[in-house]
């Protein structure tokens, strides 16, 4: 009797078993199934673009809206980190038209040559990228040519207002002392020096051995008082309220904002760093009269306020500004004070060298 | 050639496959310098300061990790020893169980358990007690390695209690014995096998942790793991990862050697 039972429970184990085993084959066969054909029979066909951007990085009804306005149908993909689209690019064989990346990925990728230039000459609304943001990008694509701003955001300070009684301004805050114990740092190389450099006054980019060795003597003394250096954990610390303040890039930081409202975002007044995430045509694509066409609907001024709307992050386009309320325009956890703005910086590539350096600095102040 | 070692066959594709030859890729890249020369460097790179001080630290948290695996598993195997068999198997389980579970989530509860707002801190403050501060530190670094290894401890060392005669015990007593003579002289001397492959599964893991040390230390706390990820990931210096890891391979044969010495049992270790 007992074995039996053994028995029967063997086999409905095995079924169990089977049964998943199937099942997730099916699963994967059914989305394998689906992407290849809509890649295989669409993709590259005459009036189709492939795109490929961050999640939940557009309003879903700009594509609705955009295929019925030009018959130009859009099959449109999403990745969370630029090494994700890196490798979706070279290693499948969808021919995506257009990318949407981060400054360091843009510049590898023109760098590699998959880069298209675009030809501002047909596309209308092109113009309404404000100039600020054209300077800025040329840090990664120099001429313009290649690339058109979507959106931008900074690293600032994240701090509790319930813990913090005074208006915080300036990277002092992280190092004056007064708040040891309750200061997060970012656990990245360039983020962390970042914050020190800007404080003494110095480029983000600098190659200049003595400026690196002065933040790296304010970083070490400031150590006592991290605690933690964090990266992916920082909103959720903030939220539990773990710590007072953190070095935190600002979309995080809105997000942070919606779940405890006593967080409060700031950009401080000696400047930081500034990321923009930019469009690309590549060289893959097979129709790109149609992607710079979507291009150009995305920097209508209406598009682009929709897609505002749907993500609240800083938008470049100086005619989607211009329409939005005066209480969105001025409120600093969206679009912080221009005058500081003009102090951030983006990252550039450094050398092998300088990198070297950053490397082993960072291993001394983490050792400390 | 005989059916064995055909059989054997798989084993060979995959010892040669991923151990043999990865090894062989470190050697090699830590014996380069980039530019084709060959080099000690990046294995001596080891007796850097930074280095040195990342080791020593990792050494000494788990020498402690160790020592508090040992303390807390063998009185835990004694209990053991004298339940009844049903409830052997039991206990067993429940040392087993969290093992079932990923160490890398049960890492992050703790992360949970230990934070400022945490769980224990709530705790301490419902009874009055002002709160600690746990996270992001060497402590918390040691408790979510002993949480991790403990049953690497029990399991061995709990083999090696149940198999003690009780007549070895009870001659002793006999002979006039005290309880610690008992202890010191003969159970521990007869267990020396287990308590050693115990050592020894706990150590080296411990002393080469580096996922642990980066979700419980806060960032803040860097040992010789750490330095090694961050040269291979973020630096991209796969010479300098490469030479520090077979540093440290030679470091923990070195302190196996040592160990593997002081056994004169002839009985099966775990590993």
């Amino acid at each position: 009797m007992k074995k039996s039972v053994k028995k029967n429970l063997l086999t409905a184990c095995l079924l169990l078993m089977l049964g998943l085993l199937t099942w997730t084959l099916m699963g994967c066969g059914n989305t394998g199934e689906e992407e290849s054909s809509v890649d295989m029979s669409e993709a590259g066909g005459g009036n189709t673009i492939t795109v490929l951007n961050y999640g939940e990085y557009i309003d879903t009804s700009v594509l609705r809206d955009f295929e019925k306005e030009t018959g130009i149908k859009v099959l449109y993909e999403e990745a969370t980190t630029p090494e994700e689209m890196y490798s979706k690019y070279t290693s499948s064989t969808i021919p995506y038209d257009l990318i949407c990346s981060s400054d360091y990925m843009i510049e590898r990728l023109i760098a590699e040559g998959e880069v298209v230039e675009l030809d501002h000459s047909k596309m209308q609304y092109v113009n309404n990228i404000g100039d600020f943001y054209w300077k800025l990008s040329r840090t990664y694509d120099p001429e313009n040519k290649y690339s058109i701003p979507y959106f931008w955001g900074t690293v600032g300070i994240l701090y509790n207002k319930s813990m913090i009684h005074e208006e915080i301004t300036s990277w002092d805050s992280l190092f004056n002392g007064e708040y040891a114990g309750e200061i997060i740092m970012q656990n990245s190389i360039r983020d962390a020096y970042m914050c020190a450099l800007k404080y003494q006054g110095h480029s983000l980019n600098t190659t200049n051995r003595k400026e690196l060795q002065q933040a790296q003597n304010l970083l070490l003394k400031q150590k006592p008082d991290v605690e933690a250096y964090f990266v992916d954990e920082v909103r959720e610390e903030m939220v539990a309220g773990n710590a007072a303040l953190a070095v935190c890039y600002s979309g995080e930081a809105y997000l942070a904002h919606e779940y405890e409202n006593d967080l409060e975002y700031v950009l401080p007044k000696e400047g930081s760093n500034i990321w923009i995430d930019s469009w690309i045509m590549m060289k893959k694509g097979k129709n790109h009269e149609g992607a710079q066409k979507f291009l150009d609907y995305l920097c209508r001024g209406d598009v682009a306020v929709k897609n505002f709307e749907e993500i609240y992050y800083p938008t470049p386009n100086t005619a989607a500004y211009n329409s939005l309320d005066e209480e969105v325009r001025e409120d600093p956890l969206i679009f912080p004070e221009q005058s500081v703005v003009e102090k951030c910086e983006v990252y550039k590539a450094l050398d092998d060298k300088t990198m070297a350096l950053y490397s082993q600095m960072w291993k001394e102040l983490k050792t400390k | 050639m005989n059916k064995r070692s055909l059989l054997a066959g798989p084993y060979i594709v995959w010892i040669i496959g991923f151990t043999v030859l990865p090894l062989l890729m470190i050697i090699f890249y830590a014996l380069g310098d980039g530019r084709g020369e060959m080099t000690m460097s990046n294995i001596l790179a080891i007796f850097e300061p930074v280095h040195l001080k990342a080791l020593l630290l990792a050494l000494w948290l788990a020498i402690l990790c160790t020592g508090i695996c040992l303390v807390l598993a063998y009185p835990l195997a004694l209990i053991l020893r004298k339940l009844n068999i049903g409830k052997q198997g039991m206990m067993a389980i429940i040392v087993i169980l969290p093992m079932w579970v990923n160490f890398i989530l049960r890492i992050m509860a703790w992360q949970l358990l230990l934070s400022r707002n945490g769980l224990i801190n709530g705790a301490l403050g419902a009874i009055g007690l002002p709160g600690q501060d746990l996270a992001n530190s060497s402590m918390a670094i040691v408790i979510g390695m002993v949480y991790d290894y403990l049953p690497f401890m029990i399991l061995p060392v709990y083999n090696a209690v149940t198999d003690l005669k009780d007549d070895v015990i009870e001659a002793a007593r006999d002979l006039g014995a005290p309880p610690k003579a008992v202890l010191t002289r003969i159970m521990i001397p007869l267990t020396k096998p287990g308590i050693i492959s115990g050592i020894t599964m706990v150590f080296v893991p411990s002393l080469t942790a580096f996922a642990i040390p980066d979700i419980l230390g806060g960032g803040k706390v860097m040992l010789i793991g750490n330095i090694i990820e961050q040269e291979f990931s973020t630096s991209m210096n796969w010479h300098l990862g490469s030479g520090l890891s077979i540093a440290l391979m030679i470091f923990v044969l070195i302190s196996m050697i040592f160990t593997s010495n002081e056994e004169e049992g002839k009985e099966r270790r775990a590993w």
